[in-house]
């Protein structure tokens, strides 16, 4: 029975059926979700669906005057995977375009995949590689989220002007997100006029930090930490044990509700600690408020997190963009999508997180916040919202030539510092 | 402990006028065909996706039942030999890492796959033959990981963790290997063309000599054969075959990268030829085929029933369950106990049918 096998999302019995009635002749769009729902990701998968969900509740499952449905195709955050469920998706259940993946490498292969169905689209979920969209990008492949490097932006300059760290060492994990994540932050840095005098690379999952603590020169101002997760408590345990000292500088996922609810000697170490991103909790827009408020009043409070992930968010938005671009054709996927894709790529959509707009790769541009972890009520730890980049490019403001001869991310990319710096 | 059994089908009637094909029993005719034609009724996703991974991930696992059924060896290292020959293909073909990749032609990389991944089998082999058991186990898994996390932190030639993507077959005779069909075809002759070797290795006096090898080596040592050469040999041969799966395998994820021979993915060849049956060859390629099928609809078993289809693994995980507690060797074991049960139903002298069906 085909019908039972979608995963319908759900609407009160009288509204579906009014609203089915309008839009009578026209057969449901199909949205394949694909998501990460096992692995390290699972819990921010779980909250990327009820995103989408969230998003389609608003408008009370209709976009463009065509009903839509949804079906899950869960990935492990393996690229392989992640294709074998797109395929799936297109093939077997024949949706009209998937929003997902979530994990950088995933979103490599979507790439990849894209290419080979052009009458169909992808709206990136999350994912974060830079690759994705800047080498060889896919016609039909759209990401309204930044990428991790743009998430890196304004948080070297805030440490250079605001906090005066004047020279810092880099500790990152060794993997493209880690590489990504920590250009970002270098360009800026550098440009601002900051020094960065040594980097060091430590495998995801490591769990010993002795041998990079100890090498930690003594002459720096703060730590970079582009660790996340068990990884960034694990450092920051040994670190506090060795005497810490300075200050840290975090990427973007070293300081998420896993760092800072963790207990021991680490959250000593936090306090003051500044980290960039595409969100902050406390951002007092209007906008941002209402979107928390939907979602922790559309959700029971046990099946949900307190305020929406970078995940959720991330899903949140790339539905809101399908919605609006399927509402800009009037619900029209004919003739290959053509007219879909030409209003996604023009779209100016106002998001929580400020308006965001695409570049000539199908790239966002918008807006990345700095937060530094200060104490809260009852001595938890919270992030608080210190500034804020509107308008932040795939290029991170250079050209397209200068940006590209800087290399991709790697161990060694951004090479020349004081280059940067002059200009 | 006898894994597997020998000459099941009737030895062939003298003077029967067909030769060898008159052995070939209906049935293998049946399936053959309904192979051969599968393209003319499925759809693209069940030829390439389906069949065409089951394909893939059965020559794999039928490295394993070869090494296991007929050496008594449960090698967990078959995977890491296949990933090997697909991270080889990557590197000396083309993929979508041009700064590693050399562009070599493809009658140049695919035989240096086979024999790289092959000598990688045999040397893993000359140091687990010592080891029985459990210990054959240990061995073979440590180095699956130690293969694992080599991939992951090297970048210089494996490229670390992203691994290769672009990774496809070439063009040859006008077709795109990679199309559906032509991948079917492609898959399907390399299955059966594995199938066949290891039918004929097992009846071959090597094959026989490792089956005695396998049920008495201190016998066997004592009427002179070399027992360590012998099962060195199987692990070869056994890797020559987890290279041609793997080979298939990476054109058909177009990838290949540390996390496809992690632990996850070794531990899946295990569960592949545990629950298609270790006896015999087509037990790999069934176990495939239910663990792909599994992998693939499990979320939608779950949204049939109306519950939240993030708990997917959980089918897939009581799909095993089941089959193992029923069968402790797996879906062949199935297959054959009914049928038993319906022959002894059936009084062999009178031609009457047994109350009670029999024990």
């Amino acid at each position: 029975m085909d019908w039972s096998r979608r995963a319908v999302l759900g609407v009160a019995g009288a509204t579906a059926l009014s609203t089915a009635a309008s839009a009578q002749g026209q057969p449901p769009i199909k949205i394949g979700i694909l998501v990460a729902l096992e692995g390290a990701f699972a819990a921010g998968g779980a909250d990327g669906v009820r995103n989408v969900e969230l998003a389609l509740r608003q408008v009370r499952n209709m976009a463009g005057g065509r009903r839509v449905e949804t079906i899950v195709a869960p990935s492990d955050t393996r690229p392989d995977t992640a294709v074998r469920q797109a395929r799936k998706l297109i093939e077997q259940d024949q949706v009209d375009f998937i929003i997902g993946p979530l994990s950088g490498s995933e979103g490599i292969a979507m790439r990849d995949y894209a290419k080979t169905i052009p009458t169909k689209t992808v709206i990136n979920g999350i994912s974060g590689a830079l690759e994705t969209t800047w080498v060889d990008p896919a016609p039909n492949f759209f990401r309204y989220n930044l990428d991790g490097a743009q998430w890196g932006a304004g948080l070297g300059t805030y440490a250079m002007r605001t906090k005066n760290y004047r020279r810092v060492a880099s500790v990152s994990a060794d993997y493209s997100f880690g590489y990504t994540n920590f250009l970002g932050f270098a360009v800026d840095y550098c440009r601002a006029g900051g020094t960065i005098v040594q980097r060091f690379w430590v495998p995801l999952g490591a769990t010993d930090f002795g041998g990079v603590i100890a090498q930690l020169p003594d002459n720096i101002d703060a730590i970079y930490l582009g660790l996340g997760g068990t990884d960034a408590i694990n450092f920051l345990n040994q670190w506090q044990q060795a005497g810490a000292g300075t200050k840290i500088i975090g990427g973007t996922i070293m300081a998420d509700q896993t760092v800072l609810t963790s207990r021991g000697r680490a959250r000593n170490a936090l306090i003051g600690a500044l980290t960039s991103g595409p969100l902050a909790e406390d951002n007092p827009d209007a906008a941002w408020r209402d979107y928390v408020r939907a979602y922790q009043e559309g959700f029971p409070a046990a099946q949900r997190f307190a305020s929406p992930s970078l995940f959720g968010v991330g899903y949140y938005i790339a539905t809101l963009a399908a919605i609006a671009g399927l509402n800009a054709v009037n619900g029209d996927l004919s003739d290959g999508q053509q007219k879909f894709r030409a209003a996604l790529s023009a779209l100016k959509l106002a998001s929580p997180l400020g308006e965001i707009t695409l570049n000539e790769n199908r790239q966002a541009t918008g807006t990345v916040f700095v937060n530094e972890v200060a104490e809260g009520p009852g001595g938890t730890l919270v992030n608080k919202m210190v500034a804020k980049t509107d308008g932040v490019t795939q290029t991170l403001g250079m050209t397209a030539e200068q940006f590209r001869a800087m290399g991709l991310p790697s161990r060694t990319t951004p090479n020349d510092c004081a280059a940067l710096a002059r200009r | 402990m006898a894994l597997t059994d020998q000459a099941r089908a009737p030895a062939p009637q003298p003077g029967s006028g067909f030769g060898v094909f008159s052995r070939v029993p209906g049935a293998w005719w049946a399936t053959g065909f309904i192979l051969l034609l599968m393209p003319l009724v499925a759809g693209n996703f069940w030829l390439f996706q389906v069949f065409g991974w089951s394909f893939c991930l059965g020559i794999i696992a039928l490295s394993l039942m070869f090494l296991a059924g007929y050496g008594g060896m449960v090698s967990l290292v078959q995977m890491t030999v296949a990933v090997l020959a697909g991270y080889v293909v990557a590197i000396l073909g083309n993929s979508g890492v041009e700064q590693i990749s050399v562009g070599l032609s493809w009658w140049l990389y695919v035989p240096l796959a086979i024999l790289i991944a092959t000598g990688f089998a045999t040397l893993v082999g000359a140091l687990a033959v010592r080891t029985e058991g459990i210990y054959t186990i240990m061995i073979t898994l440590a180095i699956a990981s130690a293969f694992f996390y080599f991939t992951r932190q090297n970048y210089g030639i494996f490229n670390g963790y992203s691994g290769f993507n672009l990774v496809v077959p070439p063009r040859l005779f006008g077709v795109d290997w990679r199309q559906p069909t032509a991948f079917y075809y492609l898959s399907l002759g390399g299955a059966a063309v594995c199938y066949a070797a290891v039918v004929y290795v097992s009846r071959s006096p090597f094959g026989l000599a490792l089956q005695g090898v396998r049920d008495n080596p201190r016998r066997m040592a004592s009427l002179g054969f070399n027992v360590t050469a012998h099962r060195i040999a199987a692990y070869a041969f056994a890797g020559v075959v987890a290279a041609i799966g793997g080979i298939l395998l990476v054109w058909q994820t177009s990838q290949v990268a540390p996390y496809s021979g992690g632990i996850a993915a070794v531990i899946d060849i295990l569960i592949i030829a545990v629950v298609g049956g270790i006896r015999r060859p087509i037990g790999a390629f069934v176990g495939a085929f239910i663990f792909v099928l599994l992998s693939t609809f499990s979320p939608d078993v779950l949204s049939a029933f109306g519950l939240s289809n993030e708990r997917f693994k959980l089918v897939i995980g009581v799909g095993f369950l089941v089959v193992v507690f029923f069968s402790p060797d797996g879906a062949l074991g199935l297959w054959e106990r009914w049928r038993a049960r319906r022959r002894s139903a059936v009084d062999p002298l009178t031609g009457k049918a047994v109350a009670g069906g029999g024990p």
